[in-house]
């Protein structure tokens, strides 16, 4: 299981797990939605991943998570390079709300060094979605 | 805002772990686990869903069927006890003040069950229309509680309901949009078969404080069967599949009846009714049809359809990726010119154009 305390979150609901910086590949994020997100959104039917090498900043709007009663939008929440998309679950969207931080995730980003820093940690995370 | 109010089935809905959405002012059940796992439990053994929150309206006196012959606009004076009709509401204008049930109790008595949200509204077009004599009309919604058991299943498990009794028609008898009588723990129970997922099934309308027992019942007997309880995010899907209309998507006050596909159900050579000599529409107005669409990008209620030049020709109304199909659906308000079956015609999709096909309703109709 993912320790949740150790991610990054956005109040989009988004999650970030960071790569240790010591494997000297520079630092890079996986971002995923978190289970709160993926229950509100009901079961996820179709999910659009941006094009790897695509450069995001913040806010910017880089896919959609559809389920059968809503669109829910995938915003870039760091500044960095797209790296990989999970193929896995533009096949099989289900994903998402089964394994919403593990084999749900949906991208990898190349990000600065201390570039998700500034995000949420788990309990002020945990306040928002109980607030 | 007023408060948020709840069914008599709240606690119940709770306890099953129930995401909650509000629904013309009432907090229901959207799902329990899982939309897709409730919609295909309904095409393929059962689905039980709290509908309490919908309003029910009795109608009794000598003159109730020539009242309800005046208030509606189809004619209920013709229909047997024991049988229902869909109906529509009309406004003077030919406008849908809301679509209903209506259930034959006896000669002088019926039953309205009408969309929770226009429960006020349909209360004072009903009064307002009270000009024949020797008719009354009560608003009875907080009195009863209704669920529905829907699905290949429902006979089965409505069947086998410990504490239902004295049922008056045998089951293989109890036909589609019919009725019969019972009792649940000695208490009346009203049994409709009728539904809104277009699968046989059947709504029990019963007292509200008898509720949370009739549900515990109806979820023992259909366990073996493969019953599971389901909410509106499924019941959305489920009547969409069954091209069957919503209040607020395809009917409002500035929809009239023909152009949502109902023509059928307003009885023009019916003497005087309100709304009589305004439910036909202008010829050029938009229309109602179904599309559907390849992929797995749906078209949602609000997009534009568009001409594959980007010109607008309409608006879709209701939209979903289908479960029981596995593509995008639609119903849409499209203009006349576009509305042939077979059209080629374009969702607009947040900006992508997605190609559809003008297609009959409904998209799903069960086998008999």
């Amino acid at each position: 299981m993912t320790d949740l305390n150790a991610l990054k979150y956005t109040d989009e609901h988004e999650w970030l797990a960071i790569s240790d910086p010591s494997t000297g590949s520079g630092t890079v994020v996986t971002i995923g939605i978190t289970d709160y997100a993926a229950d509100k959104l009901g079961d996820v039917v179709f999910v659009e991943l941006p094009q790897v090498g695509l450069d995001i900043t913040p806010g910017a709007v880089i896919g959609e998570i559809e389920s059968t009663k809503s669109v829910g939008e995938l915003y870039a929440p760091v500044v960095g390079r797209v790296l990989e998309v999970n193929e896995a679950v533009v096949d099989d969207p289900s994903l998402v709300n089964a394994e919403p931080f593990e084999a749900g995730w949906l991208i990898k980003v190349s990000i600065a060094e201390g570039g998700a820093d500034a995000l949420l940690d788990r309990e002020a995370y945990v306040a928002l979605t109980e607030g | 805002m007023t408060e948020a109010r709840y069914t008599p089935l709240r606690e119940r809905h709770e306890s099953l772990g129930a995401s909650f959405t509000d629904f013309g002012g009432w907090q229901m059940p959207v799902r329990y686990t899982s939309d897709l796992a409730e919609h295909r439990a309904v095409r393929e053994a059962a689905g039980l869903f709290d509908i309490s929150h919908m309003a029910e309206f009795l109608v009794h006196g000598a003159d109730a069927a020539a009242y309800l012959d005046y208030a509606l606009a189809g004619r209920l004076s013709t229909m047997s006890v024991g049988k229902a009709k869909y109906s529509l509401l009309l406004a003077e204008d030919g406008g849908i003040i809301d679509d209903v049930i209506v259930y034959r109790l006896a000669e002088d008595r019926f039953l309205i069950i009408s969309n929770a949200g226009n429960r006020d509204a349909v209360g004072e077009a009903l009064a307002e229309r009270l000009r024949i004599p020797a008719v009354t009309v009560a608003d009875v919604s907080d009195e009863y509680a209704l669920i529905a058991v829907q699905g290949p299943a429902s006979e089965a498990i409505v069947a086998e309901i410990a504490g239902i009794t004295d049922v008056s028609t045998p089951w293989s008898e109890q036909k589609y949009y019919a009725w019969t009588d019972a009792r649940f723990l000695g208490e009346p129970l009203l049994i409709a078969r009728t539904g809104y997922t277009g699968e046989d099934g059947f709504e029990l309308l019963v007292r509200a404080a008898d509720a949370p027992a009739l549900w515990d019942a109806t979820l023992a007997a259909g366990e073996p069967h493969g019953l599971v309880p389901a909410g509106l995010a499924a019941r959305d899907t489920l009547r969409l599949e069954a091209g069957m209309p919503l209040y607020g998507h395809e009917l409002s006050l500035d929809i009239k009846p023909a152009q949502a596909g109902l023509g059928r159900v307003v009885a023009s050579d019916k003497d005087d009714f309100v709304g009589k000599g305004s439910a036909s529409a202008a010829s050029d107005a938009r229309v109602l049809v179904g599309l559907a669409a390849e992929g797995k990008r749906a078209g949602r209620a609000g997009y534009a359809v568009v001409t594959e030049g980007g010109t607008a020709i309409g608006e879709i109304s209701s939209g979903a990726l289908s479960p029981t199909l596995g593509h995008p659906i639609a119903m849409a308000f499209i203009d006349p010119s576009s509305a042939e079956e077979g059209t080629i015609v374009h969702l607009d999709v947040r900006g992508t154009k997605i190609p559809a096909t003008v297609t009959a309703l409904p998209f799903y109709r069960r086998k008999k």
